[in-house]
């Protein structure tokens, strides 16, 4: 899980680069052949009707790596820029957990009988959706995808898929291992596309029965809307957030420190929960910046073949001037830049990592979501306040409390607008527990049992009997 | 298990069966000792006890014949293997799930052996130990495998300023003590669920039937499971079993075989520490054929339903209810259908039926049968031992029986059908739910109401509509009354190798 990357923590980097030394994790195919790149239906591979392609470029050098076909309506790393001992020990291990923990649960999802009144017997049957439609974003390509067919698939459901622009390769390389497997043609489809295109098609599909979407709020909002106009096709989202992370005065300073430099940097700040407003308490504020500062100071930014490397470039150049946007604005509106704040190679989209202090709530870093290697710290007094304060989004995907007080620890996790809450750890994610959004971070629940409740229509039975007994 | 409505499942859609599996001839048996903490032990008295081949009257092999001593030494390797800190308590849910899986692969890669073995040591036929009993095992162990990581507690909403949740924990040391009927399959059903729930188990097989069992304990040693995780004693009831169902440190027994046995299981349970106890016990199980039944179904299930395995199921469907207007043709059909099930040598494919498990079995059998004649029952075919054929007895139909006949009322767990008459559903409901068992029923009928208003009334843990032995690792089997306390299989299963804790924190009333 990520949480292996979570213990990892402080030693990540180290414990990485030891791994990749001693060849626990097995030395990446830097130039690896690409063989599919068309698109994926009743598992054969077809062109796009329009015969269109489009290239998918990587990031770490700005060149194109090949053309895909454009659906109308070793690979994760070359395409998406993070680190592959990263993709190897962390993406692809929680994949694996994901599919089989879905398998696992395809002959368990009981109905229910039912004791109704009368002289009837009543009973549910747990039924699939039907066609589900599936968009999934870039920065956790393969993960997201297991996400989304592990239930969807357990349930008994069949999908359309539609895979990120930017990230379409090691999709369709699993779409290869599907039909491998013996899934019959036609359960998994894969087209990879665009958003205006591919994306909107499969939202407003009058034959789609559910459409399930990982990405920004604002695409969110679409889907959710073409949903409705089209013909109320059931929705799941999961979407951005700006999630807090409280530090409280009696916290472990090293361990805290260290956890909220991963909840923010993880991913190249990619993550829809990152840790992307840190409150501090005021009396240990000033060491906790120090020492941030520190540690984004040491951050590793390279080539992300490069066992050492933690940082990789920023997925696109729409991120990176986005990002390179809002570190300016943070200049601007008077945060205290400590460190980073501009590019850090001439080549390939890499950022260096930034920190601010003295970030002020209305500020726009405090408010918008990043996805980037920006960190901002803030100051708080009290409990009260900084509950207040932290709830003060329309996001709430996740949330941290770094405390030793068992009091402390339950008053915030019950305070806090949160779908997730992490007690003294962050990114920690297993498939046996769910995840999504308060507010505007979604709808719906990805991951444990509560997973199956998107893929599933429930039809209740009631039979007329002759005489009921208990 | 086997159903009468189709093919086995073979778990992928367009999968072909696969061609006829062949035993292993001349197989050495490699495994005869006592499997604790992943070793293979002498047994302390160092007495050894014999195993035979039902159908050849031979000797297989010899065996440690366990005592006391070794189940102490099995005890204390499983309570070392459960303590906080272990390995085994260590372990991510999914992980102990793996494992599972991962058993279920050498199984499956080891599923000729295992059948050959339990064909030489039970004599039920090779294909049915193939296709059922191993199909059976493999399943199992897979969909446990599934649920290690999905056993969950609750957080619960309470009065007062408090927060509340549950902890499904493992019980500790799990005894099972296993029948000789079905040992491989009755073993799983019992490990699979106690190991998913993170327990640590001391296991005896019957005395008949060990090789299987000490078999499986080399697997579970090549898959990696921690020492102590898993221990087998093979050896006697008065011995291995009592030292297991009144052992201190021993929380919970599982045990499989008559009631008789059963009830002194429990006691023994109850005097020494009150150990949680389930049981799956006899049967006397009833199968209703309704004058409105496909009768060509009928007839088969009821057959497939008393005959299979030798007779000897718990599930046995060892008192066939016939409404009375078809009654005579169920007879004559069912009479044709006994008198050409194949008896044999259970190495041939031909084969339906091998031996009766061993000497005592086989008298009983023929005891009953004599009572069955005596209290005028119908004799219509067969009624006695093959002739020169040491354990096997001729398939044995009766017709004409009444309820208070011995052949209706006791558990005769042999090749014997009897069929009984009946007039209408309230009577044969009566009837059928008249004895202190309650394990399994089934009813043959076209008709919605009667199959619902059935399958309501009849006091038994499971009731089968149109088909018979119809058993999934995904749906809980036990029984009403004297066949069993609890359930194995499903998710049920899970409830009697559990622990549910409840921790409840008081929050400091004023905000910290």
């Amino acid at each position: 899980m990520l949480r292996a990357a979570a213990t990892l923590g402080p030693r990540l980097g180290r414990r990485l680069l030891s791994a990749a030394a001693t060849q626990a994790v097995p030395a990446p195919n830097q130039q690896p052949e690409i063989f599919y790149n068309k698109i994926f239906i009743n598992n054969e591979w077809h062109d796009a009707v329009s015969k269109k392609t489009f290239p998918t470029v990587n990031p770490a050098t700005g060149e194109v790596i090949c053309q895909v076909a454009e659906g109308d309506k070793a690979l994760e790393t070359l395409d998406n820029g993070k680190p592959y001992v990263i993709s190897y020990l962390v993406d692809l291990d929680m994949v694996l957990k994901c599919l089989r923990y879905y398998a696992g649960w395809a002959d368990k999802y009981h109905g229910k009988t039912i004791p109704i009144d009368g002289d009837f017997f009543s009973y549910t049957r747990h039924e699939p959706v039907g066609v589900c439609g599936q968009i999934i974003p870039w920065n956790f390509p393969l993960l997201m995808q297991a996400w989304k067919l592990g239930p969807a698939l357990a349930t008994g459901n069949v999908v359309v898929m539609k895979v990120a622009e930017q990230t379409p390769l090691t999709a369709l390389y699993v779409a290869n291992l599907i039909k491998e497997a013996g899934f019959p043609p036609g359960v998994v489809n894969i087209v990879p596309g665009f958003g205006p295109t591919a994306g909107a098609a499969i939202a407003s599909h009058e034959d789609v029965d559910k459409v399930a979407f990982t990405g920004s709020t604002e695409i969110g909002r679409l889907i959710q809307v073409a949903a409705g106009s089209s013909n109320l096709k059931r929705v799941t989202l999961e979407l951005g957030g700006k999630s807090p992370n409280i530090i409280m005065s009696d916290a472990d300073m090293d361990w805290a420190v260290e956890q909220a430099h991963f909840a923010l940097f993880f991913n190249q700040g990619q993550c829809c929960c990152a840790g992307s407003r840190t409150f501090v308490q005021e009396d240990v504020y000033n060491e906790f910046v120090e020492r941030s500062v520190a540690r984004a100071k040491s951050r590793v930014v390279g080539n992300p073949f490069d066992s050492k490397t933690e940082q990789g470039p920023q997925v696109d150049e729409t991120q990176f001037k986005k990002i390179l946007g809002y570190i300016n604005s943070g200049k601007q509106e008077g945060a205290k830049l400590l460190c980073g704040g501009g590019p850090a190679a001439d080549r390939g989209y890499y950022i260096q990592p930034t920190v601010f202090g003295d970030v002020q709530d209305g500020m726009t870093i405090a408010k918008e979501e990043i996805f980037g290697p920006v960190m901002q710290i803030l100051k708080f007094k009290t409990i009260e306040e900084v509950v207040g304060r932290a709830n003060n989004s329309s996001y709430g995907l996740a949330a941290a409390v770094f405390t030793k007080d068992l009091d402390k620890a339950n008053y915030l996790s019950q305070a806090l607008q949160a779908g997730t809450v992490w007690v003294n750890c962050y990114d920690v994610f297993g498939a046996q527990s769910p995840f999504g959004g308060y507010k505007m971070s979604g709808s719906g629940r990805e991951l444990g049992e509560y997973g199956l409740q998107a893929y599933t229509e429930v039809k209740t039975v009631t039979v007329k009997i002759p005489q009921k007994n208990s | 298990m086997a159903t009468t409505n189709g093919a086995v499942e073979n778990g992928q859609p367009d999968k072909k069966l696969p061609a006829l599996p062949r035993p292993i001839r001349n197989l050495e048996v490699k495994f005869t000792k006592i499997f604790i903490n992943n070793e293979w032990h002498e047994s302390k008295s160092g007495k050894k006890f014999a195993t035979y081949n039902p159908s050849t009257l031979e000797k297989i092999c010899d065996v440690e014949e366990g005592d006391k001593p070794d189940v102490d030494k099995a005890v204390e390797a499983a309570q070392a293997a459960f303590q906080r800190g272990s390995a085994w308590r260590q372990l991510d849910a999914l992980s102990r799930g793996r494992l599972l899986h991962q058993l279920a692969d050498l199984v499956e890669r080891d599923r000729t052996t295992l059948a050959t073995l339990e064909t030489m040591d039970t004599g039920k036929p090779f294909l049915h130990a193939f296709f059922i009993d191993l199909e059976g095992c493999i399943k199992t162990l897979r969909y446990f495998a599934g649920w290690a990581d999905k056993i969950q507690g609750k957080t619960i909403p309470t009065d007062d300023n408090v927060v509340c949740f549950t902890r499904h924990e493992p019980i500790g040391v799990c005894g099972a003590i296993t029948p000789w009927n079905f040992p491989l399959l009755m073993l799983v059903w019992k490990l699979a669920p106690a190991l998913c729930c993170g327990n640590t188990v001391v296991l005896k097989p019957a005395e008949q039937t060990p090789l299987t069992a000490l078999h499986l304990g080399s697997l579970i040693k090549e898959v990696g499971f921690p020492p102590g995780v898993v221990n087998i004693v093979p050896g006697f009831g008065p011995t291995v079993g009592a030292a297991i169902s009144s052992h201190p440190q021993i929380h919970k027994i599982a045990f499989t075989g008559s009631t008789e046995v059963g009830k002194l299981v429990k006691e023994a349970a109850s005097r020494s520490n009150l150990k949680r106890v389930t049981l799956e016990l006899g049967g006397k199980n009833p199968c209703i054929v309704c004058a409105d039944a496909d009768l060509d179904l009928a007839v088969e299930c009821a057959h497939q339903g008393v005959f299979f395995n030798q007779g000897q199921c718990c599930t046995a469907a060892s008192r066939v209810f016939v409404e009375e207007q078809i009654y005579a043709e169920f007879v004559r059909r069912s009479v044709e259908y006994a008198k050409k099930r194949p008896v044999g040598d259970p190495f041939d494919v031909r084969t339906e039926q091998g031996p009766q498990i061993d000497q005592k079995q086989f008298d009983k059998i023929l005891e009953l049968i004599e009572s069955g004649k005596k209290e005028g029952a119908k004799l219509e075919c067969g009624g006695s031992a093959m002739e020169d054929r040491g354990l096997f007895i001729t398939p044995t139909v009766f017709s004409e029986v009444t309820d208070n006949m011995r052949i209706a009322k006791e558990e005769i767990f042999g090749p014997v059908q009897p069929i009984l008459k009946f007039k209408n559903i309230e009577e044969v409901i009566r009837r059928a739910n008249s004895t202190d068992y309650g394990l399994t029923a089934a009813v043959f009928t076209k008709n919605l109401d009667k199959a619902l208003k059935l399958a309501s009334a009849l006091e038994s843990g499971t009731v089968w509509i149109n088909c018979y032995n119809a058993i999934y690792a995904q749906a809980p089997f036990g029984g009403f009354k004297m066949s069993g306390n609890g359930r194995e299989l499903g998710e049920y299963a899970l409830a009697e190798y559990t622990e549910v804790k409840t921790v409840t924190i008081k929050l400091g009333d004023k905000n910290p």
